[in-house]
């Protein structure tokens, strides 16, 4: 029984919490990316000024079908969200996370518009360059651990990074496709000056676009969830290491954001697969010969 | 039990009747009410055999006019086929056919025989039986409403339907010999009888391209089964038994005479599941009307590849080390590759039934690699992928060929808006490609299961085939659906009409229902029937997949209908504000016209990314070809030369 209370409460800490840690985190993203760029930068808490304002206009739509898919595409992120934090299977949370993301597509393609449509058609591309070294990370922990499950993963005696080193090398790689962060930021772009203007978010108006940031953040802290999970083990000392790993691995992608140019589809599919095939399949082939059982 | 005889011989029964239909309507009473009957009578002897519990039951010892009908048969199976390779002018390929019926003759009019059960029936090919059956049937009956479109836009093509429908009935009578036979020869012949059938519906239309194609199959088939006979003869000429159960058993066991035949056999059912090298056979299968194709792709023909193949896989774990024979790893290598590349092939077809049949292939893959590691969790991923395979791609295919009938064209770019120009069938089509790779479907779940027992098994090649192919599978599918749904104004774009028949609806209906039946059910399903089957297969006792999983599953599968049911009731009364959509300020007053630079309206045509001139079919295929067949040489090497 108690063993439930902590789930539920885990997942009621998600679902509250993950949009304002989100936030804070893009709320910091935009100031570091001002600083870099020698400019003071909008507030702290900016995004959420923003989001607020978003949420209090009227939607305007293309067609009324986007609006529900974008609310799935919010529901299913929180519900891979609560998978993750609740400790169950790692793969399946993938899983889910992937017919999430399959909505943003359809909420982009229904328009029948064409910025949107490119950069749909794009965020195809993107998925289809980060799912593997997504996948080969969850094969990854089981390698390591014999088991999915997250809530047993964290239990470990030491951090699974000691085994994945190339595994997370690859997965931080392609953290900055999902993130859609320069140079891969080809489906949309944070800044609305690229050749398909905002890409798959061009008509996402008002509301529609309120839940679009507000389903980033929720999954920004998944993903972060993931890349904590290479450190954490049994020693509460590991905690606040992850922590710290995970602030790392979001500075680097503000570092990597700020001073890179936009890269072509192809060039992101070729490095993406390149790097998760040598770094991360050859670290999982190499365990599996190593690890005898 | 005289239900296994009528299962087998009513559908050729009905097959004769319709030699005689003529040319009037009589033939197509025949034929719903042949399918009819023989639906029913499978959900029939299903419901017998778990009446009885499934206990495997060995049947018919006795069968000297039964033996000596099949040779009869296997004779004029070769006369047939002889006789069209002379009349094509293809004469090397009729040796594929005199060689092995030859060998079997031989082997049966001289050898001794030990007395054996002819018929075997257990969960697994009761199962097959019932998917024979239902879907079978059901193509069948789309058929007829099919054929009457189909020639009706295809004037050119002789009117010879109850031919085709004949043909349809023999293969489906050849499917449950296949299936049920345990009896090596039996097993011999209704392999090429199925072959022979795949080879006639293809040439059905008699043009050019049908008739290269009937043969490329004819030949890649008839090949395989040389191997099969080869095996089966080397088998009897060591061990002399012609049991199959006793044969699998021997492999298991690891009896050194066991090993050639066993990889011979596998190597059939490669050919037959349209592996790579030998998948362009059924991507030419394509050119036979779209009921053919169904057949061939979705229940019969190639599900007869996986089912030799789940049937051997205890025996491609070594009885000693408990480690993969080489056997094993070949077929799991072959089938992990052809997953993976026919998954990237399939992205730059933009012809439905193109992508439809590089899919089947695809997935065929996947099935063969976990067929191909031998445990009980792939087995167990295996046959939940045949099970929705069979499915969803029988909707798929009778979908795509209703589609074709109102929209005449098959060109996915064509589609767009399919679901407010034909939302029937769009519907349809979107149940049935949801059904190949989205959560909580039974593909996913297969492919979760398969993942975690290809690291068990150390097997890495197969790992990064499946996770790669993974990636490509979800790309091709998703921008098809991504067409189907796009918004168009029906205001200005040219009206459709649905000219979809009464049966084809009735087949379509079934078959929908029934994927989201299997997806809402299959965790019952996992636990009443197939966890039962690999006990019995591997003598082992055990639960595949964890209960936490699949209550976890039950409770996403809630969600995935719940969401965007409760998320779209909530739209529907959104106060909303509709725009245009974002052209740079260059509309014309709708979303389908923007102004050019000579200042004239200009309509707008959307299209996905193909990257067809990189890795289109012409590109990619000869390669692939050449690197499974190097693999397959050098691993069959390997094999033999270890064996002999």
């Amino acid at each position: 029984m108690n063993t439930m209370i902590t789930k539920i409460l885990w997942a009621l800490a998600y679902l509250i919490l993950a949009p304002l840690i989100g936030g804070l985190l893009e709320g910091f993203d935009r100031k570091i990316s001002a600083r870099m760029q020698r400019r003071v930068g909008p507030p702290l808490l900016q995004p959420f000024y923003d989001v607020g304002k978003l949420l209090h206009k009227q939607t305007i739509n293309v067609t009324k079908a986007q609006s529900f898919l974008m609310l799935s595409y919010l529901l299913f992120m929180m519900i891979t969200g609560v998978m993750f934090f609740t400790g169950i299977d790692i793969l399946m949370c993938v899983f889910v996370l992937s017919t999430a993301a399959m909505f943003l597509y359809f909420a982009a393609t229904v328009t029948s518009s064409p910025y949107s449509t490119i950069g749909a058609s794009r965020e195809l591309i993107q998925i289809m360059a980060y799912e593997p070294a997504v996948l080969l990370t969850c094969v990854g922990f089981y390698v390591v651990r014999k088991t999915f499950e997250v809530g047993s993963i964290v239990k470990a005696d030491d951090s699974a990074i000691r085994y994945l080193p190339g595994v997370f090398l690859a997965f931080v790689f392609v953290l900055t496709i999902k993130m859609r962060k320069s140079p891969f930021d080809i489906s949309t772009s944070h800044h609305a000056n690229q050749e398909v203007i905002k890409g798959v978010t061009s008509e996402l108006g008002a509301r529609n676009l309120a839940y679009f940031q507000i389903t980033e953040w929720y999954e920004n802290v998944i993903l972060m969830g993931i890349i904590g999970l290479f450190i954490i083990n049994r020693n509460p000392i590991s905690i606040p290491i992850a922590i710290a790993v995970v602030l790392i691995v979001y500075f680097l992608e503000i570092l990597i954001d700020n001073c890179s140019a936009r890269m072509k589809y192809t060039q992101m599919l070729f490095l993406a697969w390149t790097v998760t095939l040598i770094a991360s399949g050859c670290n999982i082939w190499l365990l599996m010969m190593i690890l005898k059982d | 039990m005289y239900a296994i005889p009528f299962l087998i011989c009513f559908p050729l029964f009905v097959a004769f009747l319709l030699a005689f239909a003529g040319k009037g309507k009589a033939g197509n009473v025949i034929t719903i009410g042949g399918a009819g009957i023989i639906m029913l009578s499978s959900v029939v002897f299903f419901i017998y055999c778990a009446l009885n519990g499934f206990e495997g039951m060995e049947l018919f010892f006795e069968t000297e006019f039964a033996d000596r009908l099949i040779l009869l048969g296997e004779i004029l199976l070769m006369i047939l086929v002889t006789f069209q390779c002379f009349k094509h002018r293809k004469y090397w390929i009729s040796l594929l056919s005199i060689v092995p019926t030859c060998m079997i003759a031989y082997m049966e009019l001289t050898g001794e025989h030990e007395e054996i059960a002819h018929i075997y029936v257990d969960r697994l090919s009761a199962l097959m039986c019932l998917i024979v059956g239902i879907i079978g049937s059901l193509i069948i009956i789309y058929a007829v409403g099919y054929m009457d479109g189909y020639h009706a836009h295809h004037k050119e093509i002789e009117d010879r339907r109850y031919y085709f429908f004949l043909l349809l009935f023999v293969f489906m009578g050849a499917m449950y010999g296949f299936v049920l036979s345990s009896s090596l020869i039996w097993l011999d012949f209704f392999w090429e009888l199925t072959s022979v059938c795949s080879f006639m519906l293809i040439g059905y239309t008699r043009l050019e391209e049908a008739v290269t194609n009937s043969f490329r199959a004819l030949w890649m088939n008839l090949f395989g089964g040389l191997a099969l006979a080869i095996g089966i003869v080397y088998y009897h000429h060591f061990v002399g038994d012609l049991s199959f159960r006793e044969f699998i058993e021997e492999g298991i066991a690891g009896n050194p005479y066991s090993v050639i035949p066993i990889t011979l056999m596998a190597f059939a059912a490669l050919t037959k599941a349209a592996q790579l090298p030998f998948s362009p056979w059924l991507l030419g299968a394509m050119v036979a009307p779209t009921p053919s194709s169904a057949l061939l792709h979705s229940a019969t023909m190639v599900k007869a590849g996986v089912y030799v193949l789940i049937r051997l896989s205890p025996a491609f774990q070594d009885a000693v080390t408990e480690e993969l024979t080489m056997t094993g790893s070949m077929i799991s290598i072959i089938g992990g590759f052809t997953f993976c590349v026919a998954s990237v092939m399939a992205i730059a077809q933009a012809d439905a039934k193109r992508v439809l049949a590089l899919s089947t292939v695809s997935n065929l893959g996947l099935m063969v690699a976990c067929a191909g590691v031998g445990t009980p969790e792939t087995i167990w991923a295996c046959i939940f992928l045949m099970i929705f395979h069979a499915v969803s791609k029988a909707l798929l295919f009778l979908d795509v060929g209703a589609t074709e009938n109102s929209l005449f064209s098959r060109d996915i770019e064509n589609m767009h808006g399919l679901l407010s120009r034909l939302p029937r069938l769009a519907v349809f089509m979107f149940i049935g490609i949801a059904g190949m790779f989205l959560a909580p479907f039974g593909m996913l779940i297969s492919k979760w299961s398969a993942l975690r027992a290809m690291v068990d098994e150390k097997s890495m090649m197969t790992l990064i085939f499946i996770v790669f192919g993974s990636a490509t599978t979800s790309f091709y599918w998703s921008k098809w659906m991504g067409k189907i749904i796009a918004h168009v104004n029906l205001e200005t774009t040219t009206p459709v009409k649905d000219v979809t028949k009464k049966s084809e609806l009735f087949s379509l209906w079934i078959e929908a229902v029934l994927m989201i039946l299997l997806c809402i059910l299959f965790p019952l399903l996992s636990k009443i029937y197939v966890d039962p089957l690999l006990d019995d297969m591997f003598a082992s006792n055990g639960e595949v997949l964890p209960m936490s999983i699949l209550y976890m599953l039950v409770v996403i599968i809630t969600f995935v209908f719940a969401i965007p049911l409760i998320t779209s009731a909530y739209a529907q009364h959104l106060a909303s504000n509709t725009k245009m959509s974002y052209m740079g300020g260059i509309n014309t007053g709708t979303n389908h016209n923007f102004v050019d630079s000579f200042g004239e309206p200009k309509k707008l045509f959307l299209t996905n990314y193909y990257f067809a001139t990189r890795i289109g079919v012409r590109k990619l295929m000869l390669p692939s070809q050449i690197i499974t067949l190097a693999i397959l040489l050098l691993m069959g090497c390997i094999i033999f030369g270890g064996a002999l």
